[in-house]
């Protein structure tokens, strides 16, 4: 049995000025399998895939925890093997793909640097290999497109280039970064038609950041849900819809807007739910000593 | 029906294509809408939805006139407002109000809350007793007194936002236009928003037009629905009939495109057809 | 929030440091008959070239040494300062408050408004600067007067560019089509919305064109075409200093100094200044 795709164990980090934005996180992605990160504006949840990559601000600080990429410990390798290990075994999906992508290059060198770069390819053999998933995202003229600048194309199309990219050199984790909330809803269903299609036929374990429990509930496996930078509650997707526990996550469900149940949903969050988690988060402070810092 | 607030025939609207423009010389016009014709019954919250391009910002813009149609007539109770001046519209300014989609850029930042719901105010000869209109105000959208004196970035975004509302409604106008007012929002906010602009509109007896990109929102808010793609009307109907029986292939495909918070594991396979 | 508070307090030193520097040099200025050592004038051919005070051969009461005439070289840049003063602020105002307004009138209004006014800008800036100068004194004759409105008449142009970018950004907000639906006339619109909102890059250019007025004044005193009288002025010190370089030094060196501390001071100020009291965090 294969290692652990990514584990996360107890993290946190603070601002500058001491305020904690990820409190003690925990949560594990198996091989070949989506998990959600799904919150509201704060949560932390684009702060952990951050964190996974290795990109985090700097005036945000890791002050504990731990983060394993196929059991390797990202803490213990040097700045170098790290930037290696992250590089070889993880890509990113972003959320803008305008400024994803360098405005004065044609598509088709971006798309190829990372394989040439970081994997040590042949131009020959990235351009293939670009070629092929090009291809399996339905893009059919390929040399149209590696010959084009971004803003020559649609928005939905630079999203196909970026998950092209993402997969192109068989990563063992995605991270996903609210890759569809640019886009129109019909486009936004051929993208994650799309992204579920290669991650099951890559077996590619995604890290899916969202704020939409619908995308939530069609794309992943596992879910955890955030609020100010804390899990508050983790289940299989399945069993989350089925019988949410915490009480934010029941509100976040009432609050999501559903065309069939119009007067079920939109429901505002009750404030004693807000009160109970502040209570919940004001208390694991209290008890939190960081290790080191 | 009782005879409606606003009635739009034939328009059109053109604006400069920039991506087009010569070297020298004027930009080319683009038809942005390419003739609607609908009425907005009083009282009532009418959706406006579409993706991006399909022209339902120009529309909101050109129903509060700050774009001037090219073609056709927009009529409020009877009098063409199409091609009036901006002198001559000042007047009517007072009953076509709108909340903007981005609190952040439609609040100016040097400016206090205060001032800010104050202004349209003062500008419509309603400057006596300001202070306790802008406290009506700032009550009716579910703001502390507190916040008179504060500036835009030192509230959150859903305050925000009910500041813009407090700020349309501040004239009691008989139309309000809310343009995607949202889409920057958390879910839970969100909810909170359109709750208030439910019970606002019901209590004032406001004429709407709802415009989103979200069929979801528009289901609960909206009595009945114009789905606009490029330029043009694809169908216009109430809002239960519209979801229940849509009768246009492109609206089944929007309503299927949304993703309901619940599992469906056929959602994601492959179309036997792909959607347009 | 916080991330503002930082930045405010790490401005902190350099908003005293300026401001400090340019408040003494001013108060010098305005007092000098008080606070100056000796008369700026006063020449005394058995104190030519005495070094300053902490050399051998220096006399007391002379701090910064004299030049080659015997005059009091602190004494003389205290006097100058009230010239480079008064030029600094006159020239600044009045370069600020043309080249503003047709910013604001070529961004807010666009169009042809825009398209005369950028033409003059473009057609001005392609003069060279000091040239033009020399030329605007030689036209309207030397003195005080002619001095500041050559340099107004010559940076307007700086304002102008910057406040027309800034003014475009600004009219494409929706808080101006918000004034509209408001009820609001273009003008109002101008005035009310979106002037506050450029006035921190005016206050900013302010301060830097007041150090630039200060270079432009004692380039041209240098070349002897600012202030006919024997006033003493920065640039006219300097350009007596360039002749004993060899013999006395300080008389190049100690009003180069007052010159750079003075234009550095006021672009830091105008920055901090903005940085500090900008309420809103962009």
């Amino acid at each position: 049995m294969s290692a652990t795709c990514l584990e996360i164990r107890n993290l946190s980090a603070v601002l500058a000025n001491g305020q904690r934005v990820l409190r003690s996180v925990s949560l594990a992605v198996e091989p070949g399998e989506v998990r959600a990160l799904v919150g509201e504006s704060g949560a932390g949840k684009t702060m952990i895939g951050k964190a996974v990559l290795g990109v985090l601000p700097l005036s945000v600080r890791i002050v504990e925890g731990d983060m394993l990429l196929e059991g390797e410990n990202l803490g213990r390798l040097s700045p170098k093997a790290r930037r290696t290990l992250i590089g070889t075994r993880t890509a990113l999906i972003p959320q803008d793909p305008l400024t994803a992508l360098n405005p004065s290059r044609r598509i088709g060198p971006q798309m190829t640097d990372r394989l040439v770069r970081i994997l040590g390819w042949n131009g020959e053999r990235a351009d293939q290999r670009i070629r092929q998933l090009l291809e399996e995202v339905q893009i059919r003229d390929p040399d149209r497109v590696l010959k084009s600048y971004p803003h020559e194309l649609s928005g939905g199309m630079r999203q196909r280039v970026l998950i092209a990219a993402a997969f192109a050199a068989e990563p063992r984790l995605i991270v996903a970064d609210e890759p569809t909330t640019a886009l129109d809803v019909t486009v936004q269903k051929q993208i994650l038609r799309l992204i579920a299609q290669l991650q099951r036929e890559h077996g590619t374990a995604i890290l899916f950041v969202t704020h939409d429990l619908g995308v939530v509930a069609k794309i992943s496996q596992k879910v955890s849900v955030l609020y100010a930078g804390k899990v508050v509650e983790e289940a299989e997707t399945a069993a989350l819809f089925a019988a949410p526990q915490h009480p934010y996550t029941r509100a976040l469900m009432a609050a999501t807007p559903r065309y069939t149940d119009p007067l079920a949903s939109l429901k505002p969050v009750d404030e004693a739910v807000l009160a109970g988690l502040a209570a919940e988060i004001a208390a694991a402070d209290r008890a939190w000593r960081p290790r080191h810092g | 029906m009782a005879e409606p607030l606003i009635s739009v025939r034939g328009l059109k609207v053109a604006l400069p294509d920039m991506t087009r423009k010569p070297l020298i010389g004027r930009a080319p016009l683009a038809e942005i809408l390419k003739g609607l014709d609908f009425d907005l019954p009083r009282g009532s919250v009418t959706g406006i939805v579409g993706e991006s391009g399909s022209g339902k910002s120009t529309l909101g813009r050109a129903l509060v006139r700050l774009l001037e149609p090219s073609a056709g007539s927009i009529s409020v109770e009877g009098r063409d407002i199409s091609h009036l001046s901006e002198a001559e519209l000042r007047p009517l300014r007072r009953n076509l109000q709108m909340i903007f989609q981005d609190p952040m850029s439609s609040l100016n930042p040097r400016r206090a809350i205060a001032s800010i719901i104050a202004a349209p105010l003062k500008q419509n000869g309603l400057g006596d007793h300001l202070k306790t209109r802008v406290a009506e105000a700032l009550q009716r959208v579910g703001l502390p007194q507190s916040f008179a004196s504060r500036y835009r970035h030192e509230l959150s975004g859903g305050q925000r936002q009910r500041v813009g509302i407090a700020r349309a409604l501040a004239l009691s106008p008989k139309f309000v236009l809310a343009d995607e007012i949202v889409s920057g929002l958390d879910v839970s906010t969100q909810a909170q928003i359109l709750t208030l602009l439910e019970k606002l509109a019901a209590e004032m007896g406001l004429t709407v037009a709802f415009i989103s990109h979200d069929l979801s929102v528009i289901r609960r808010l909206c009595r009945q629905v114009i789905v606009m793609r490029e330029g043009r009307i694809v169908e216009a109907s109430a809002t239960d009939a519209l979801f229940e029986n849509p009768k246009e292939a492109y609206t089944r495909d929007l309503i299927a495109a949304i993703p309901l918070p619940e599992i469906d594991a056929d959602w994601l396979r492959p179309a036997t057809k792909a959607p347009a | 929030m916080d991330e503002a508070r930082m930045i405010r307090r790490g401005l902190g030193p350099r908003l005293w440091l300026a401001g400090g520097w340019l408040l003494l040099a001013l108060l010098a200025a305005i007092f000098a008959p008080l606070v100056a050592p000796q008369d700026p004038l006063a020449q005394d051919l058995m104190l030519e070239r005495l070094p300053p005070f902490w050399m051998s051969g220096a006399e007391p009461g002379y701090w910064l040494g004299t030049d080659s005439l015997g005059r009091d070289l602190l004494s003389r840049l205290i006097f100058g300062g009230r010239i480079a003063f008064v030029v600094a602020f006159a020239a600044a105002f009045a370069a600020c408050l043309v080249g503003s307004t047709l910013g604001l009138i070529a961004g807010y209004f666009g169009g042809w408004a825009d398209r005369i006014i950028s033409r003059i800008v473009d057609i001005w800036m392609a003069f060279p600067p000091v040239l033009f100068a020399i030329l605007l004194v030689a036209v309207l004759g030397t003195g005080l007067s002619s001095v500041i409105i050559a340099i107004a008449v010559i940076d307007w142009t700086r304002f102008c560019r910057v406040i027309r970018a800034e003014t475009m950004g600004q009219s494409r907000m929706d808080y101006v089509e918000n004034a509209r639906i408001a009820g609001y006339g273009r003008i109002g619109i101008m005035l009310r919305e979106v002037l506050p909102n450029v006035v921190p890059s005016i206050v900013a250019l302010l301060s830097l064109e007041m150090g630039i007025a200060v270079i432009v004044e004692a380039i041209l005193s240098f070349v002897n075409l600012s202030i006919s009288t024997d006033d003493p002025t920065w640039g006219g010190i300097i350009a007596e200093g360039r002749l004993s370089i060899h013999q006395a030094w300080w008389v190049l060196v100690f009003p180069l100094i007052t010159l750079i501390l003075t234009v550095l001071s006021f672009s830091q100020f105008g920055e901090a200044l903005r940085a500090r009291f900008d309420p809103v965090l962009r």
